[in-house]
């Protein structure tokens, strides 16, 4: 499968856009954010369609999106990310929009599947190159402030004591969480975030009870799960992000099953 | 910091949070090695003290020191073990731990050799040594504290400052925690204000008691604070202290004696 450009580009894009997920999931998950995230997704979908109707590329409509809304509830307060009902309102308000947007389209049902489902098979060598680029900022990004998200999200008290701003290390996390979430929404479609960003956290998260090992273990599962879907995808015909969908799910099953128990 | 300082200074304080008036022109001192009782009523303004001697509360008017100096968030020397508990609860007790140490710095939270040394004697010094590899949320009320007063206590401070850390525990594991107390102030030699809203469990520990209510303080030793007199004064209404078996009781109204009721 090597020998199609397509699938080439698919294994990268999905290969940058997982690790990313991994990683980033793993603190949103210790952030008690998860819903948040999910809520970032949707706030893509309307980003991605707003952009689509302008004539501008979805991903500059996603990642516009995200970034802005990301920076907004980090700003807006350190703990906004546990408000669900106001998330989920706006969430609701997102999808609403999004709606909106796509009733002006002429091909309305092919644009509206491949964003809330993802179509990896479609992205272009301009949209690898941007994806991967976007993908080794933020981590570059997360690798800087790993340590003092870290301390924030186990001790969110301590960490402002010590001088950690909770609103400035939300807002630079939110933000990293939304390219993440933006290229995922672009792999595997806003309705499936949760496959690449949270499937994998919570099995790591499941697995072991030390940082160091789960920082590895979460966007390891993650580039297994994308990587094993694209191929299953690619030998079996059906959708791509059907098979990460499955292989997340199992992934975390498997792990909740394979606990360990203390000693 | 010299020797004679205060390890807490107030100088005309007023904390306030939003309409009410937490803290009315309080003046006083707490030495170095002291272990001060902060004791009050649910909502008497203990946890927003405790913050405003971290800096995480600005007075209103007045000034406070800490350690000799001004206070300001992110002195390094003060120890803060918050109401809540940590995050990530299904991280080890070492891991928990190590997200507070040097956590405002920048990096990856990966630990270097002196670290995880630091990290190690700090869960010795609590008897905690046995717990690190449990995961957190697998610990009892008692070990719990011992772990997480082990990250209260790294980089060896000089003031501990601990909102309620008795509270929800059983009366053994209280008797452990405030037993840790004279420990910790023997190993370290900090002066220690731990807050409560009961009294008694902290009896053995303390060495004066800063009594908060209604805006208004009584700091003294407990003979001399925990009096009829004294918490009448402070509720504004009367209140009858009785001692029994070396326990105290705070019990509202005036004491009226069987007999005057029998007539
Ligand atoms: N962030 C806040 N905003 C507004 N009011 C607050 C805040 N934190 C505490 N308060 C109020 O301040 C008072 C003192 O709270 P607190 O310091 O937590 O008391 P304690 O620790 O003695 O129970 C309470 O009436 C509480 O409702
Ligand atoms: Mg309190």
């Amino acid at each position: 499968m090597l020998h199609y450009a397509f699938m080439v580009h698919a294994l990268l894009a999905a290969g940058a856009v997982s690790v990313l997920c991994g990683l980033v999931g793993w603190f949103l998950l210790l952030r008690a954010e998860a819903f948040a995230g999910h809520a970032l997704s949707h706030v893509g979908f309307t980003g991605a369609t707003g952009a689509v109707l302008l004539g501008l590329p979805p991903l500059a409509g996603l990642i516009s999106a995200t970034l802005a809304a990301g920076l907004a509830m980090g700003g807006l307060g350190a703990r906004i990310g546990r408000r669900d009902v106001a998330i989920g309102m706006v969430l609701s308000l997102a999808l609403g929009f999004g709606l909106f947007f796509l009733h002006f389209y002429t091909s309305y049902a092919a644009q509206a599947t491949a964003l809330l489902f993802g179509n990896v098979l479609a992205v272009d060598r301009a949209t690898v190159l941007a994806l991967t680029g976007l993908c080794l900022v933020s981590l570059a990004g997360l690798a800087l402030i790993g340590r003092p998200v870290l301390f924030a999200a186990i001790h969110p008290e301590i960490a402002e004591a010590r001088g950690i701003s909770p609103r400035a290390i939300g807002m630079a996390f939110l933000a990293i969480c939304a390219i993440a979430i933006a290229g995922a929404a672009e792999i595997v479609g806003v309705l499936l975030v949760f496959t690449l960003l949270i499937g994998p956290a919570a099995a790591a998260q499941s697995l072991s009870r030390r940082v160091t090992v789960g920082l590895v273990l979460a966007p390891v599962l993650a580039l297994g799960q994308a990587w094993a879907g694209l191929t299953a995808g690619f030998y079996s015909g059906w959708p791509i992000s059907f098979w990460i969908a499955v292989f997340s799910f199992l992934t975390y099953v498997l792990a909740t099953m394979l606990r360990p128990t203390e000693p | 910091m010299n020797d004679r300082e205060p390890a807490v200074e107030l100088d005309a304080v007023v904390l306030a949070q939003g309409p009410r008036t937490l803290l009315a022109d309080a003046s006083f001192r707490v030495g170095q090695g002291e272990i001060i009782g902060l004791l009050g009523p649910n909502g008497a303004g203990k946890s927003t003290l405790l913050r405003a001697l971290l800096g995480l509360v600005r007075p209103r008017a007045g000034r406070i020191s800490v350690l000799g100096r001004p206070v300001r968030p992110g002195a390094t020397r003060v120890g803060y073990l918050p109401q809540t508990e940590p995050n990530g609860q299904f991280l080890s007790a070492w891991d928990v731990v190590a997200a507070g140490a040097a956590g405002n710095r920048l990096g990856l939270p990966w630990r270097g050799g002196t670290a995880r040394a630091e990290i190690d004697a700090a869960l010795a010094e609590l008897g905690a040594t046995h717990l690190a590899g449990r995961r957190y949320v697998n610990l009892s009320g008692g070990e719990r504290q011992r772990v997480r007063l082990a990250q209260a206590v790294l980089g060896r401070p000089a003031l501990l400052l601990l909102d309620e850390p008795l509270v929800s525990l059983d009366p053994a594991a209280q008797a452990e925690t405030v037993a840790l107390l004279r420990a910790i102030r023997a190993r370290l030699g900090c002066a220690i204000v731990v807050s409560s809203h009961e009294i008694n469990p902290l009896l053995p520990a303390i060495d004066r008691v800063l009594y908060l209510a209604r805006g208004a303080l009584a700091l003294g030793p407990v003979d001399q604070v925990i009096t009829t007199k004294v918490l009448s004064r402070l509720y504004g209404a009367p209140v009858e202290v009785v001692r029994v078996g070396g326990r105290i009781f705070v019990l509202p109204g005036e004491a009226t004696l069987p007999l005057d009721r029998a007539g």
